[in-house]
């Protein structure tokens, strides 16, 4: 057997946070960063690890969470996707100033390209703006030393570090050596200092004038210091009589490995100085008035935005981003890495491969998902509605024409409100609105949103998707589950309880699958938001996630069949899409994949010719 | 080194054929690097692996730095495939042929699982898994099947070795699956 073992970058992430010995990490799930936390818990399960780690309501909480915890002394940790710290930026630009007594590494996974997010942001622009460190790891095994550099760097300095992968760090696989756990005892002891931890504007300024000594000296720290990565190369090159130019690449992230690999194909990596930027920021003034002395041409590599290079400040010297040399928006694949280098090296350009120009296959929600037959409900019941809607596996619902907004998290509910007012107020009759909202995230930024539309007087008809799971990140626990990840009970949080708290006089809980009944209650729903003494009506859809192996399944799969009346419309392939329903050609009565279908015997009314029935 | 596509739609163990894969490389002392496909596309959208292999850890992998000194050639560092660099693609789903086939170089082989299986390189895996009641286990069919060319960079005796130990609930059928892409590749290769 191999000693090395084949790890996702973050797990990698995680070993890391381990091996510091972590006393407590919080997270809110969202790709790419999800499998951080989960990792860890199954560590601390095998290891019987002295840890807290939580799934927290969301970022902001799980942030605060986690820096009380290095207030007190503890190694701690938070770890999100880039949305996430824009829920979570409130904390983090003061905590720069409050600083930390124990060490606090804050992982941010970006996602540039985008695969799976909202914005292809930069975090490190945060780190910038908060004036914390960030460290841009090249690879899995390089994000695990970094959380240790981290943890180092955050203790000197009292000082919050971020850690900042992105999606091609978090999602590959490296193979290494695994570490051995040795924890060391952090006695937990909060220092009372109102200056520090409660301080007002006055003391506030002090704290600014600190964090700039910080940020200064750790610019200056050797080891973060930008590397030559091709010094032996560079130097045995020379040795042999070749000089290498007067132009140079800085690079960080994942796009230093596409560059290194780039340049050792092009048998270039002896020839052409490549830096590593290791923390992008802060950037020691130093190296970059050695590298504008050095070099005539500098190239910067980097995503998603140009961070290092304005850092750098020169426009003459200093390609990127800025003069259009590397593209403004999109992910920095190794092809086109070796465009931009060719280019700034007057190399002919590649012989590139276009990728074919066909759509592919888009994703649809599983076949069975309980959030289709709610959508299908939803548009039978408004079929002439205003769909504002969320973020998760439902976000797919867009396929049914049953999603028209897809702003952040809790948006659904902020803008159908938004969407009442703007008719009224236009002195027009409001057509139907139908929100969509998954559990997890009603309960991450949902509920401000709604008792902020209850006391507006706002009016429509909000249903949440409650299939008791964050399905789209992997299946984590909601509020609702009633249970710890350690298995411990606590009191379970009712989404119909809140909805009423929040002021909502209609609230309904029913099963999508029951599909009838189900629109019979949207209507219902529908006709309190136009009663005289109506408003939001809130329809709770709750049936498990059929993908979450961990609910039990109150539903006896039932033998579907398709009878001699399918008229081949492909009606139910276009308005209802579910995947268990094909077409075999063009005027073939439509088949069903026994592989596939789950027997939730949605589509038998969905088929307009009765043509889908149970069998037997 | 060996660069390979693992292409399919979300839900048909594109990651879990990758897995193996990369563990049987490393079983054989070499490095890999794997860029995966997680996130909404896994619902059913076309997924996509990028694996790349060394080669085993021997004396001949050393290069010389000068000074004497000795360290590992550098084969390399970055997570994904550029276009026109794989040796292999492993097409799980017939769409990824015409989706991911520019990753492949021009001497590059394509295995993939289709239902007019013409091609001396094309199988219909579904229909052999299927058969065997198990039509989830056609990604191991046509691994086997591609594994059985000996275009990849380990051999099938050696992943059955791989695939006994991973265990598991569906080792028996996976084992099946396994074995049937072996014979259907015997058939193929027949005159
Ligand atoms: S994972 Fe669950 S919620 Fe997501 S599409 Fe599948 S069944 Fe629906
Ligand atoms: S019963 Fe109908 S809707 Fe449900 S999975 Fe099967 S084909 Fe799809």
């Amino acid at each position: 057997m191999s000693k090395y073992h084949i790890l996702l970058g973050n797990e990698a992430i995680a070993y890391g946070l381990v091996e510091c010995s972590c006393t407590l990490a919080a997270s809110y799930p969202g790709t790419p960063a999800s499998e951080v936390l989960s990792t860890l818990l199954g560590l601390k399960r095998q290891h019987a690890l002295d840890l807290h780690a939580e799934w927290s309501v969301n970022e902001k909480v799980a942030f605060e969470v986690a820096l009380a915890a290095a207030y007190t002394g503890r190694r701690a940790a938070v770890i999100m996707k880039q949305v996430g710290l824009n829920v979570a930026a409130d904390p983090l630009m003061s905590a720069a100033y409050t600083g930390v007594k124990g060490g606090f590494v804050l992982v941010v996974a970006d996602d540039p390209g985008p695969h799976s997010s909202q914005t292809e942001q930069d975090s490190r622009f945060y780190a910038m703006m908060a004036k914390l460190p960030v460290l841009d790891p090249t690879s899995p095994a390089e994000a695990r030393q970094f959380v240790r550099m981290a943890y180092e760097l955050s203790e000197q300095f009292e000082i919050p570090v971020m850690l900042r992968p992105t999606t091609r760090i978090c999602h590959a696989r490296q193979d290494m050596e695994l570490p051995c756990f040795s924890g060391f005892r952090q006695t937990p002891a909060f220092d009372r200092n109102p200056g520090r931890w409660a301080a007002t504007p006055k003391f506030r300024l002090m704290l600014h004038h600190q964090l700039n000594e910080k940020i200064e000296s750790i610019a200056q720290q050797a080891q973060f210091y930008p590397r030559l990565a091709n010094d032996d190369p560079l130097r045995l090159a020379a040795e042999r009589g070749n000089r290498s130019g007067s132009v140079c690449i800085l690079a960080s992230g994942v796009v230093f490995a596409h560059t290194k690999e780039i340049l050792a194909d092009l048998h270039l990596y002896d020839s052409i100085p490549l830096y590593q930027v290791l923390m992008p920021y802060p950037l020691s003034a130093g190296f970059r008035q050695e590298l504008l002395r050095r070099y005539d041409k500098v190239l910067v590599l980097e995503e998603t935005s140009p961070v290092i290079e304005l850092q750098l400040q020169n426009k003459e010297k200093v390609l990127g981003r800025t003069n259009h040399v590397v593209p403004a928006a999109g992910e920095l694949l190794p092809e086109v890495v070796e465009d931009i280098v060719r280019k700034f090296l007057d190399l002919p350009s590649a012989e590139r491969i276009e990728p074919p120009n066909i759509a592919g296959r888009r994703p649809t929600l599983c076949a069975g998902c309980p959030h289709r037959a709610a959508f299908f409900a939803i548009k039978k019941a408004f079929p002439k509605a205003i769909y504002p809607s969320d973020i998760g596996c439902y976000t797919l619902g867009l396929n049914l024409g049953a999603v028209d907004t897809v702003l952040c998290m809790g948006a659904a509910i902020g803008l159908a409100a938004g969407f009442y007012h703007a008719y009224r107020a236009g002195g027009v009759d409001h057509p139907p609105i139908a929100a969509t909202i998954g559990d997890s995230t009603f309960f991450h930024a949902g509920i401000p949103a709604l008792l902020n539309a209850v006391v507006q007087g706002t009016r429509f008809v909000l249903v949440v998707l409650d299939n008791s799971t964050t399905a789209m990140t992997g299946h984590q626990p909601t509020p609702a589950g009633g249970m710890t990840v350690d298995g411990h009970q606590v009191p379970q949080i009712s989404i119909a309880e809140i909805a009423r708290a929040c002021g909502v006089r209609f609230v309904e809980t029913a099963d999508p699958y029951r599909l009838p009944e189900f629109i019979d209650l949207l209507k219902k729903a529908g006709n309190h938001t136009r009663d005289a003494d109506g408003g939001i009506a809130v329809v709770i859809a709750k049936r498990p996630c059929l993908m979450d192996r961990t609910q039990p399944r109150s539903w006896t799969p039932r033998n579907i069949v398709i009878n001699d009346k399918c008229k081949s419309c492909d009606f139910c392939i276009k308005h209802f899409e579910c995947p268990a329903l094909q077409s075999p050609g063009e005027k073939m009565p439509v088949q069903i994949d026994r592989t596939l279908c789950t027997g939730c015997a949605v589509c038998v009314h969905v088929c307009p010719n009765r043509a889908i029935e149970i069998a037997g | 080194m060996q660069q390979i596509i693992i292409s399919g739609v979300g839900g048909q163990g594109v990651l879990f054929i990758t897995r193996l894969l990369a563990q049987a490389a490393v079983d054989q002392d070499r490095h890999v690097l794997i860029s995966e496909t997680h996130g909404m596309a896994q619902r059913g959208g076309n997924v996509v692996s990028h694996l790349k292999v060394g080669e085993p850890r021997t004396e001949s992998a050393l290069a010389e730095t000068g000074a004497g000194r000795r360290s590992p050639r550098f084969e390399f560092s970055s997570p994904l495939i550029r276009p026109g660099r794989a040796d292999v693609l492993l097409a799980l789903h017939a769409d990824g042929l015409a989706v991911h086939r520019h990753y492949l170089k021009s001497a590059g082989k394509a295995f993939s699982n289709t239902q007019d299986a013409q091609d001396s390189n094309a199988l219909d895996a579904t229909r052999i898994a299927s058969r065997l009641n198990a039509p989830v286990s056609a990604n191991l069919v046509l691994l086997a099947f591609a594994l059985a060319s000996g275009e990849l960079f380990c051999s099938a005796e050696h992943m059955q070795k791989v695939l006994n130990r991973s265990g598991g609930r569906q080792l028996e059928m996976n084992l099946n699956a396994f074995r049937a892409g072996l014979s259907a590749a015997r058939e193929k290769l027949k005159p």
